[in-house]
């Protein structure tokens, strides 16, 4: 590089260009290199700002095994800064701590955070959200993929040219839109027609978290069954076969991987959603699997509760608990749907080659 | 082509499915246009909220809504080229480099917004934010409080995959054959991207802002924690500042008001002009796309 740069004081332009060239490139490349370091950051701060529950339950036991929730709000205030506590806490130690001890509060079977004697247990959240999930992929999955069978295999191609648009137009509804309508028309509608007694619940929740999956299930269901190679189609239709079984019994088992990961990702953005959560499930956080009660979903519990926590507080750390939880757990299905099902579709394509 | 019934109940019962999901799209769409159009005029649009928000109307939300997404796509537009363009041009597709960084943005892409909102408030805000107080205020709490430039920059993040996407595609569309001309004229890789590559990709880098746009207006769980207000009697005119949003009004209108019925005409204007906004930004997305499509074939 030093050979470069003096060459490029003693000659002429086209010289410069060379080091400009090589500049040009250092730079796009390092800020290539941001989107792994946001995710890296993301990992880094939402996991700090969760840990120190676990520090506090260090504390909590050592003074009282039984008291744990007063222990828990003294511990919270000598923490005053949440960099303090990072440094002191041993992570190799720490993370095995809240499976045998703190299950407490935090494997209880209420959700309470915010009264005398808090309660932070996570199982209503993740039943409810289990609950909510199950709802809306019943709904989406179904409805997007047969849709997808009939744009990819049976619509003519100018009908298709019309269908694939306007379906993908409902990836630009906002989720705060789809959620206001659930609120205000489908909540309604649905009771009327069901006559369940909580006019916010899961099922409500659920179809609008479902249409908010549907464009992602069907646009990746689609892109999967027309990456199926024009010979099959053509095999299975000169074979005497009519259009549905060629579409049903060759091209769909064909494309069952893709299909997978499309309900997988749908799956992660259900999981994850937060406004809709918000507005159409009610929000009341109790275990019951009737799903026309009211639910609180754990995205949901951050964005109603993170308003109004202290900075820092126990509370404040749980609700980055959960996140990390919905972090892990997306960034999981991310995972199998990137590498497990693709690795399903090469080796698909490989062995009937 | 149908030789028996089953064949066309079953074909039926598909089409069934896409017509009860363009339904759903139509129903929502006239629902919102039906409740909101009476109350949507020029004074509804240019007021602020008057009567403890029962009346009046949107205009500092509406203010807000831009002010963000302009500083958002300032600051994901050029990011989001500059890795679209490594992807496409520098980088070997079996390093493990540009594989992670694939994952990397397909991560970006598929983690739950309120995760956003956690990153924001934890490093935007409690970390950044903080310490810029203590560096240059002596403590003094200005920057290490929810304000627009956290919740543009934490929104930046969360599009930062739609606009690398979007690119990349119109980078790939670019043919061979102009690049090689370039380059056997004597230019170098450097000067060719300038010159070829990043003029050849205008239409995508435009499809990718507008698409983050509308994305960006859209989304609310990001920007819960880290900027967004019920309420604030002056627009933003500093970065520290907090602001009204359109998705946050509608919200907080629709669920937390005290007197929800009363605002009920509001909310539903309040919608239709969000859902014109980005209906009508992915409208244009969707055509600049389309066109990019046809020129590669």
């Amino acid at each position: 590089m030093k050979k470069n740069k003096t060459q490029e004081m003693v000659t002429f332009n086209k010289k410069k260009f060379r080091f400009s060239d090589w500049f040009a490139e250092k730079i796009i490349k390092a800020v290539a290199f941001l989107s792994i370091a946001v995710v890296i950051l993301i990992f880094i701060f939402v996991f700090r700002e969760a840990f120190p529950i676990f520090r506090m339950d260090k504390t909590g036991a050592a003074a009282a095994a039984t008291m744990v929730q007063e222990s828990y709000g003294g511990a919270g205030t000598d923490i005053s800064t949440p960099k303090l506590a990072d440094n002191q806490v041993d992570n190799s130690n720490e993370i095995h701590v809240p499976v045998d001890k703190p299950s407490a509060t935090l494997l209880s079977k209420t959700w309470m955070p915010v009264s005398d004697n808090p309660r932070y247990g996570l199982w209503p959240l993740v039943l409810g959200t289990l609950k909510v999930t199950l709802v809306a992929l019943l709904f989406a999955a179904p409805i997007s993929i047969l849709a997808a069978i009939y744009t990819a295999m049976f619509a003519k191609p100018r009908i298709r040219e019309i269908i694939k648009p306007v379906i993908e137009l409902l990836a630009g509804f906002p989720s705060v839109v789809i959620g206001f309508f659930a609120l205000m028309v489908m909540a309604t509608v649905f009771q009327n027609i069901f006559g369940y007694a909580s006019r916010l619940n899961s099922f409500v929740g659920g179809i609008a978290m479902g249409l908010a999956a549907i464009p992602i299930i069907y646009t990746l269901t689609e892109d999967a069954l027309t990456a199926i190679p024009k010979t099959f189609t053509e095999a299975s239709l000169g074979l005497g076969a009519s259009r549905r079984q060629t579409a049903f019994y060759v091209i769909l088992p064909a494309a069952v991987p893709g299909i997978f990961a499309a309900v997988v990702l749908g799956l992660g953005r259900i999981f994850g959603e937060t406004m809709i959560a918000l507005m159409a499930t009610g929000n009341a956080a109790m275990i019951s699997i009737n799903p026309f009660d009211s639910v609180r979903t754990l995205s949901a519990t951050i964005g109603a509760e993170m308003a109004e926590v202290v900075f820092g507080d126990t509370h404040y750390n749980v609700l980055f608990l959960i996140g990390s939880l919905l972090f892990i757990f997306t960034f999981a299905l991310n995972a199998l749907a990137e590498f497990y099902f693709k690795n399903l579709v090469v080796r698909k394509y490989q062995s009937k080659k | 082509m149908n030789r028996n019934i089953k064949d066309t109940i079953v074909e039926s019962l598909t089409g069934v499915c896409v017509l009860v999901i363009i339904f759903i799209i139509v129903a929502i769409l006239t629902i919102t246009i039906i409740g909101g159009w009476p109350n949507l005029n020029w004074t509804f649009l240019s007021e602020f909220p008057k009567d403890g928000m029962t009346k009046g109307g949107i205009f500092p939300a509406i203010v807000g809504t831009a002010v963000m997404t302009i500083i958002m796509a300032v600051a994901a537009v050029p990011f989001g080229v500059i890795t679209a363009i490594y992807l496409a041009e520098y980088a070997n597709e079996k390093s493990i480099i540009a594989k992670t960084i694939r994952f990397a943005v397909k991560t970006l892409a598929v983690v739950p917004s309120i995760i956003f909102g956690l990153f924001g408030l934890g490093f935007f805000i409690g970390f950044v934010g903080k310490n810029m107080d203590s560096l240059f205020s002596g403590g003094e709490l200005k920057w290490g409080q929810p304000n627009i430039l956290w919740a543009s920059l934490t929104m930046a993040l969360l599009t930062l995959p739609v606009v690398i996407v979007s690119v990349e595609e119109a980078i790939r569309t670019i043919p061979r054959e102009m690049r090689a001309a370039s380059l056997a004229l004597g230019a170098t890789k450097w000067q060719t991207i300038r010159k070829v590559v990043i003029p050849g990709s205008v239409s995508g880098i435009l499809t990718g802002t507008i698409l983050a746009v509308s994305r960006g207006a859209g989304e609310v769980a990001p920007i819960l924690f880290t900027g967004a207000v019920y309420f604030s009697s002056n627009l933003p005119h500093s970065l520290s500042d907090q602001f009204m949003s359109l998705g946050y009004h509608i919200y907080i209108m629709s669920t937390q008001s005290s007197n929800v019925d009363a605002t009920q005409p509001i909310q539903f204007a309040t919608t239709l002009v969000l859902l014109l906004l980005t209906f009508s930004l992915n409208a244009v997305a969707v055509v600049l796309r389309y066109r990019i499509r046809q020129k590669a074939k």
